[in-house]
C-alpha cells in the first residue's frame, strides 16, 4: 500500500462518472468489451458480409452463425433526437441529447450528441464517435459534430 | 362445439372505475373487470374456457380463474409488446373462436400504473434488466444514454416522421384539444369535465423538447378492463347487442419493435400499422371508407397521426390537415378515441379504447356517432388492429 506523501500532493480527483453501465448481454458482449477500449465496432456476417445492429447470435440474412466484429468508421448523421426533459434522466447532470444516430455503415446506434448545446443540434448533422465513461469502470459510444478535417 | 370455423363476436365489456389510487390490488382490479365483462354478456364466470392477457400483466391467470371459479380452462395466452398487445388480445381470442377451441375467451388487462409502480418515471435500480417478452430491447441500447421512459423512446421513434412533414407542437395540439373534449362528457374519463384550449396545450410543460409536451402523452392510470368473446351465433342469444369481430390480425414486419421503434428503414412511418392495414383490408374486403369510426392507440399524440396515415385515411403527411379540418370530431368524417383515448379517458393499456369501439357499434358511448349509422369500428394498437362491425 502507498500514500500520498507531503512531496508528491494528489491530484484533484475527477468526478467520478454517474452515467448509467450498459446492460450486457451475452450476445452484445464484444460490442461494449469494444467500447471499454474505446473501440467502436459493428458486427458483420462471416459469409454474406451484411451489417446487423443490434449484435445478435444469428445472420439474418444467410443464416450463418459466423460472426465478424469490425471498426466501423465511427462516422454518421442525426437521425431523430430528443431532449429528455421530464422526468430528468438518472446519472446526468443537465439534460443529454439523445439522438439516434445513422452510421455511414447503413445500420443505426441510439446515442448521445456531446458538445454542442441543445438548440444547435439539427436533424442530418453529421457527427463522429467518441468515448465517455459509466458507473462500474464502462465506457459508450456517443457522438459529437464531425470535425471539419 | 365442433372444430369448424365459427364466426366470432364481442358479447361483453367490463371495467373498474379509472383513477390515480385504485385503493386495490392489481388482482382484485382484473377479477372485478373480469366478472363485469361476463355479467355485462350474461355468461357464467365458470364457463370461461380461454384467458388471454399482456405478457407484463401482474394477475397470474390461474389465480384469476380461481377467483371467477373457471372451471375448465382449455387455453392462456399472453402477449408481449406492451399496449400494443391491445388489439392483438381480440385477435387471439376471435382465432380461438373461430377455430373452434374456445367457447368463452376471457380478456383483461388491470393495473395500479399509477399509484403502485409508473411507466411515466426513470426505470428503478430493479428494473435496470432486460427480460424477454416485455417487447422491447430499449433498456439494453437506450438507458445508458439518458432515454429511460416511453416518452423518450416515443420521440425518437416520431421526431423523424414530426420533422419530415413539418408537424408542429401546435397541429399535435389539435389531437389533444379534441380528445380532452371527448373526454370532458364522458363520465368514466379522469378528465371528465375538463377540456382544454390549443393555449392550454401550447403552455404545458416540455417532457421531450421539442416535440412532446406534458399534453400530448397518455395518462398513468389505475383500472382495469375486460372483453368476453364468443361466437356470433352464441352472442345473438346474449344480453348485449353481438359485436362481430369481422377481422382482427397482427403484424410484426422485419426489424420492427414496440416503441423503441428505430431500426427499420423509414421512420416516417409505423410499418407495422400499414402491414395491419394491409392484412385487415385483405381479409375483409373492406377499405378505409368502410369505417365510420376509429380507436387508434396514442401512447404519445403522434401515434395518432401516424396510424391515421397508415390505415389510409388520409395521405402521408396529411394527418395534421385532417385533424385541423375537423375530420376526427364526432360529426366528421372519422371521429377518433372518442372516449377522450389515453390521453383523456385513461390508460389502461389500449383495452379502454377497444371497448370504446364495442361502444360505437352498440350505440352505447357516451359521445355516439349521430350523423351516420356506425356499421364498422376500427380499433388499432399499432401491431394489432380488429374491425367490429354491427351485425
Amino acid at each position: 500500500m502507498t500514500e500520498p506523501t507531503e512531496a508528491a500532493p494528489a491530484a484533484p480527483a475527477a468526478p467520478k462518472p454517474t452515467r448509467i453501465a450498459p446492460i450486457i448481454t451475452t450476445d452484445a458482449k464484444s460490442f461494449w468489451d469494444a467500447a471499454d477500449r474505446e473501440e467502436f465496432v459493428g458486427q458483420k456476417c462471416g459469409d454474406c458480409g451484411k451489417f446487423t445492429f443490434p449484435p445478435r447470435p444469428m445472420c439474418p440474412h444467410c443464416h450463418s452463425l459466423n460472426r465478424v466484429e469490425l471498426q466501423l468508421s465511427g462516422y454518421g448523421t442525426v437521425h431523430s433526437y430528443t431532449i429528455p426533459r421530464h422526468p430528468h434522466p438518472f446519472g446526468f447532470k443537465e439534460a443529454p441529447i439523445v439522438a439516434v444516430i445513422q452510421l455511414d455503415e447503413g445500420i443505426r446506434f441510439v446515442s448521445n450528441v456531446v458538445g454542442i448545446a441543445p438548440d444547435e443540434v439539427k436533424m442530418d448533422m453529421k457527427v463522429e464517435v467518441t468515448f465517455e465513461p459509466t458507473m462500474n469502470k464502462h465506457k459508450v459510444p456517443v457522438f459529437r459534430p464531425r470535425s471539419a478535417k | 362445439m365442433s372444430r369448424t370455423f365459427t364466426e366470432a363476436a364481442i358479447a361483453g365489456i367490463g371495467a373498474t372505475e379509472f383513477s390515480k389510487e385504485s385503493g386495490r390490488s392489481e388482482l382484485q382490479l382484473a377479477a372485478e373487470c373480469s366478472l363485469a365483462a361476463c355479467e355485462d354478456a350474461g355468461v357464467n364466470p365458470a364457463d370461461i374456457d380461454g384467458m388471454i392477457t399482456f405478457t407484463i400483466d401482474n394477475s397470474d391467470e390461474i389465480t384469476l380463474a380461481r377467483c371467477l371459479g373457471v372451471k375448465d380452462l382449455a387455453y392462456t395466452a399472453r402477449i408481449p409488446g406492451g399496449g400494443a398487445a391491445a388489439a392483438a388480445t381480440i385477435f387471439q381470442a376471435m382465432a380461438l373462436v373461430n377455430a373452434g377451441v374456445c367457447k368463452n375467451v376471457l380478456v383483461w388487462r388491470a393495473m395500479n400504473e399509477r399509484s403502485q409502480y409508473r411507466f411515466g418515471q426513470n426505470p428503478t435500480q430493479g428494473q435496470m434488466s432486460y427480460s424477454a417478452g416485455n417487447g422491447t430491447g430499449s433498456l439494453l441500447w437506450c438507458v445508458p444514454f439518458g432515454a429511460m421512459t416511453p416518452a423518450s423512446w416515443g420521440a425518437l421513434q416520431t421526431s423523424r416522421y414530426l420533422h419530415t412533414y413539418g408537424v408542429s407542437s401546435r397541429d399535435l395540439g389539435q389531437l389533444a384539444v379534441q380528445q380532452r373534449l371527448y373526454a370532458s362528457t364522458n363520465p368514466k374519463a379522469w378528465f371528465y369535465g375538463k377540456p382544454i384550449t390549443i393555449e392550454d396545450h401550447q403552455n404545458s410543460k416540455w417532457i421531450q423538447e421539442p416535440w412532446l409536451r406534458l399534453l400530448d402523452c397518455c395518462q398513468e392510470s389505475d383500472g382495469g378492463q375486460a372483453l368476453l368473446i364468443t361466437s356470433l351465433e352464441r352472442a345473438k342469444d346474449l344480453k348485449q347487442k353481438p359485436v362481430k369481430i369481422t377481422g382482427a390480425c397482427q403484424s410484426i414486419p422485419y426489424n420492427v419493435e414496440v416503441i423503441s421503434n428505430f431500426y427499420h428503414d423509414d421512420l416516417t412511418i409505423m410499418p407495422e400499422a400499414w402491414g395491419v392495414a394491409k392484412r385487415l383490408y385483405a381479409q375483409t374486403g373492406m377499405k378505409p371508407s368502410d369505417m365510420q369510426a376509429a380507436m387508434l392507440y396514442e401512447a404519445f399524440s403522434p401515434h395518432a397521426l401516424m396510424q391515421l396515415e397508415a390505415f389510409g385515411f388520409c395521405g402521408k403527411g396529411e394527418a395534421k390537415d385532417f385533424i385541423k379540418s375537423g375530420e376526427i370530431a364526432i360529426d366528421g368524417s372519422l371521429p377518433i378515441n372518442t372516449h377522450g383515448g389515453l390521453l383523456g379517458e385513461a390508460y389502461i393499456h389500449g383495452m379502454n379504447s377497444m371497448a370504446e369501439g364495442v361502444r360505437q357499434v352498440r350505440g352505447t358511448s357516451v359521445n355516439p356517432i349521430t350523423k351516420r349509422k356506425v356499421e364498422n369500428v376500427l380499433v388499432s394498437s399499432g401491431i394489432a388492429g380488429a374491425i367490429l362491425s354491427a351485425v
